[in-house]
């Protein structure tokens, strides 16, 4: 039997807590990667995955602490006599942006662990780093060498980033989020050069993630966390095609997928009552505001920004962010807007929502001209568009109650008589986004990035919009908890005509969503159809390619038969 | 890179040119002139005479463009109070000031910097608690207590630096130099040291909390996950980025330093710029009021672009940017 690349045997890890019973993050946690071997550990944030990856590398935040357990790299003990960390164990982050440093070359920054490990001279250094930038596949790799990060693409980071981990020859490379903030065609790259990494050098990879799709597409196995403990273990094709564990499938169900729409997303865990009571109330409430009519809620026509760079001196640069883009959106209609960073879909999004001024072109909000020349935004349409942003943890006021928060917008518009029925409207909109009453009285700190998700949607339904814009809503959330503020919109839009215009990356929950989809690319649609048409027979090439780039947890089952699923 | 000093040229001539209109204004308007150099019992007509050979007759944008003219020539007027050229009297008073500035911001950086390292890697060590303990006395102290209690001390009480001047100068190609003969390097102790502390303990916070900064970032703790020394991680790779905001700050203040150090050049009779003009503020000596003016505009000027051309130089990637 070969020697396992990493061998995990029954880890605890510990966080003590003052005036309390400590904390166990990880609890009797084994697993073994043989050389060559994918093996990812997939939960929800909070379950410890991370910080088992951070045990191997001896990064554990203070005050945690390996209370139990053996960890060994390549048969050997972790620390100065055994394996080490740089040499025999490579790391890779989340986020390419922020792994290097900026004020160094990449040579310097790609030779520094080999100088220090290896002992090598700055010649043979240079010699290795370029082999690995081939390696990698980063084109021209001797004038890369003198340059700085900021002067390559976030594709190149992260490739730079992994060379760096392999410089030694590691045995073990450790990837937390590896792709999470890359788009998806990067994604795939920077997935499949791991996979080849790993099959051509033996190297045993272990993959923290949260994407399903991407477990099924690379991993060989796969370890399933539930508060601190592995709850099931096996081959990925058996794993995410039939579950044992109950946990398990559940996490699944809630994956959204993208081969067909269901009417709603299972969720974990029985939804209660009260938070039923509340939709109906809203949804009733709802009623009396509906508008009715055959014209488009939001007609946007031929929609321009350019955003100008430059100074006194020299002709400004000119970006066109969004160009010609033109679309609508009827009552209780979800159009959804995909597309790559940068490709315009937020610019549109915000000059709809006002918060951008359009070079060119106008939009209409049930009939008034609210963006484009000569536009004035009545207070009526500050009403019945209301935005939903995507960092939970930036779009709320720190300073303010939660429940002082939701009513702002509810007094401000008059939608309610008193302030007694303010507060009794926010305290249904609490219950309905699924918080408890009590949370009006508490601050925005006190709440997890899916609880505060959560009060900004309740804040957004406040003074009954019907419109609601979603930019990328759920994309700092748990499958779990995406799952449960989906359907939560879902029922909105079926029980009170709610539209919306959803920003994502995320195709599969486009699918689950939308009922028209446009597909931007820098800057225009360049297909915009009916989200079936769309998904089952997409006409644009670049639709097509966008499609078959999104990893996909259906594909465990092929898998699972030994066949290939992955087209770069 | 060109095109940026350029364009930040554009600016700074923009700039001075602003300056010296209000150093003309004050020039012109605070005051008036004719009064002010005319005879006490001068009738009307030697009045308007002196005024047209003054050329104040003419129109204010003629007028403004002869000020600038002069200024160009380094033509400064002449001082209402000893009747000698202002410029000739900067000339004599910026070596001193300079070399208090030069000696002030030496000591600042060469403590500062490593106690804000100190406090960001050992924040619980003895030290580091009281010279952090201590930095807030020295921000909240003011110039004027300092150097009275170091005089105290170490002039009246101990007897051992003197209390004024700047002690024996030497003349090097013309610049009179106190940093040549021991009575000036004695002179030079305690008003470098008042002058210091505050920028002391400002390049300690500042290097602190930037240090502190940069080693919870991502790429330090990348450079651990890669196991490199700890050593080469905090002096080599964080230590590099911390200082990146130390060179903005460190330029203002010799900036404010050289301009503003009329405190500690009073309290130790300092033959410097400030004295200068604290004499001139109660002698209504309005020339040299507006050519310190001038002076302390073209000093933030030239800093302000002497710190943004370091800049590009160190930080790779403004000089992306700027080329």
């Amino acid at each position: 039997m070969t020697t396992p690349a990493l061998a995990i045997d029954n880890l605890r890890i510990v966080y003590p807590r003052e005036d309390e019973e400590p904390f166990v993050a990880v609890d009797g946690v084994s697993l073994s990667i043989a050389p060559g071997e994918i093996h990812a550990v997939v939960g929800e944030s909070g379950a410890g995955k991370s910080t088992v990856a951070n045990a191997i590398i001896g990064l554990i935040d203070k005050p945690g602490f390996v209370d139990r357990g053996a960890i060994s790299v390549g048969g050997r003990p972790l620390g100065s006599e055994g394996a080490r960390l740089g040499r025999d164990i490579g790391v890779i982050f989340q986020d390419p942006m922020t792994s290097l440093n900026p004020l160094f070359t990449i040579e310097s920054q790609l030779g520094e662990a080999m100088r220090f490990h290896l002992g090598v001279t700055g010649r043979q250094a240079r010699a290795r780093s370029l082999e690995l930038m081939r390696a990698v596949g980063i084109p021209e790799p001797e004038r890369r060498l003198s340059a700085y990060p900021h002067q390559l693409s976030g594709g190149q980071r992260q490739r730079v980033v992994i060379a760096a981990a392999l410089s030694c020859d590691p045995k073990l490379l450790i990837a937390d989020e590896p792709t999470t903030a890359l788009d998806v065609s990067i994604q795939a790259q920077i997935l499949k050069l791991i996979r080849d990494l790993a099959d051509q050098r033996g190297l045993g990879v272990l993959l923290v993630t949260h994407n399903m799709g991407v477990v099924a597409e690379i991993a060989d196995s796969v370890t399933v966390m539930y508060r601190g403990a592995a709850v099931e273990q096996g081959p990925v094709g058996r794993v995410l095609t039939a579950p044992q564990a109950a946990y398990s499938q559940q996490l699944l169900a809630a994956v959204p997928r993208i081969s067909e729409k269901l009417r709603r997303f299972a969720v974990l865990s029985q939804e209660d009552e009260q938070a039923g009571a509340a939709r109906r109330r809203i949804a009733a409430d709802y009623g009396a505001g509906r508008r009715g009519g055959q014209a488009p809620l939001l007609e946007v026509r031929d929609l321009v920004v350019e955003f100008r760079s430059g100074g006194l001196l020299g002709p400004p640069r000119v970006f066109r962010a969004v160009d010609q883009v033109s679309f609508s959106i009827a009552e209780g209609e979800v159009l959804g807007l995909v597309g790559e960073s940068g490709c315009g879909k937020t610019t549109t999004a915000n000059v709809v929502a006002g918060l951008v001024r359009p070079t060119a072109g106008e939009a209409r909000l049930a009939g008034a001209l609210v963006a484009g020349k000569g536009a004035r935004r009545p207070d009526e349409a500050g009403r019945i568009l209301q935005m939903v942003f995507q960092d939970p943890y930036s779009s709320l006021n720190p300073r303010l109650r939660v429940g002082r928060m939701i009513a702002e917008p509810i007094l401000h518009h008059a939608v309610a008589a008193s302030r007694e029925d303010a507060a009794a409207q926010t305290q249904a909109l609490l219950e309905a986004v699924g918080l408890s009453r009590e949370s009006a009285q508490r601050y925005a700190f006190a709440f997890s990035g899916g609880q505060r998700q959560r009060i900004s949607i309740a804040r957004a339904l406040g003074p009954r919009p019907q419109l609601l814009i979603c930019d990328e809503p759920t994309s700092s959330l748990d499958v779990s908890v995406q799952a449960q503020i989906l359907n939560l919109l879902k029922d909105l839009k079926d029980q009170t005509g709610l539209a919306m215009l959803f920003v994502s990356h995320d195709l599969a929950v486009i699918r689950q969503m939308c009922d028209r989809v446009a597909v931007m690319q820098a800057g225009r649609i360049v297909e915009l159809a009916d989200a079936d048409r769309l998904f089952e027979a997409p006409r644009h090439d670049y639709t097509r390619n966008l499609s078959d780039l999104i990893p996909r947890v259906e594909n465990a089952r092929a898998r699972a038969e030994g066949r290939s699923t992955w087209q770069t | 890179m060109l095109k940026a000093l350029t364009s930040r040229l554009t600016q700074a001539v923009l700039v001075m040119l602003v300056v010296t209109a209000c150093a003309f204004l004050m020039f012109r308007y605070v005051g008036d002139p004719v009064r002010v150099l005319s005879r006490e019992d001068a009738t009307q007509e030697e009045k308007a005479e002196l005024a047209r050979a003054l050329g104040l007759d003419r129109p204010v944008l003629v007028q403004y463009g002869g000020f600038v003219a002069r200024v160009l020539r380094g033509d400064l007027g002449v001082s209402f109070r000893n009747q000698r050229p202002v410029a000739t009297l900067l000339a004599e008073r910026l070596p001193a000031t300079l070399e208090l500035v030069f000696a002030a911001t030496v000591l600042a950086l060469s403590l500062g910097i490593p106690l804000g390292v100190l406090c960001a890697l050992k924040p619980d060590s003895v030290l580091a608690r009281a010279v952090q303990a201590l930095s807030l006395v020295g921000v909240s102290t003011p110039t004027f207590v300092t150097g009275i209690v170091l005089i105290l001390v170490f002039s009246v009480g101990l007897g051992l630096l003197p209390s004024f001047g700047r002690g024996q100068t030497v003349d090097v190609f013309g610049w009179p130099t106190g940093l040549l003969t021991a009575s000036g390097w004695r002179s030079l102790v305690l008003p470098s040291v008042t002058l210091a502390l505050y920028q002391l303990t400002l390049i300690m916070r500042l290097v602190r909390s930037e240090m502190i900064d940069a080693l919870s970032s991502d790429y330090v703790r990348y450079a651990r996950a890669r196991g490199l020394p700890e050593r080469y991680i905090n002096f080599r790779l964080a230590l590099r980025n911390a200082l990146m905001p130390v060179i903005t700050v460190t330029g203002l203040q010799i900036g404010s330093l050289i301009a503003f150090a009329i405190v500690t050049e009073t309290v130790f009779q300092w033959p410097g710029m400030g004295l200068l003009f604290i004499q001139a503020v109660s002698f209504a000596d309005i020339p040299v009021m507006a050519a310190y003016l001038l002076f302390v505009g073209l000093l933030f000027v030239a800093i302000n672009m002497l710190v943004d051309v370091i800049y590009a130089l160190v930080d790779p990637r403004l000089r992306a940017s700027a080329r």
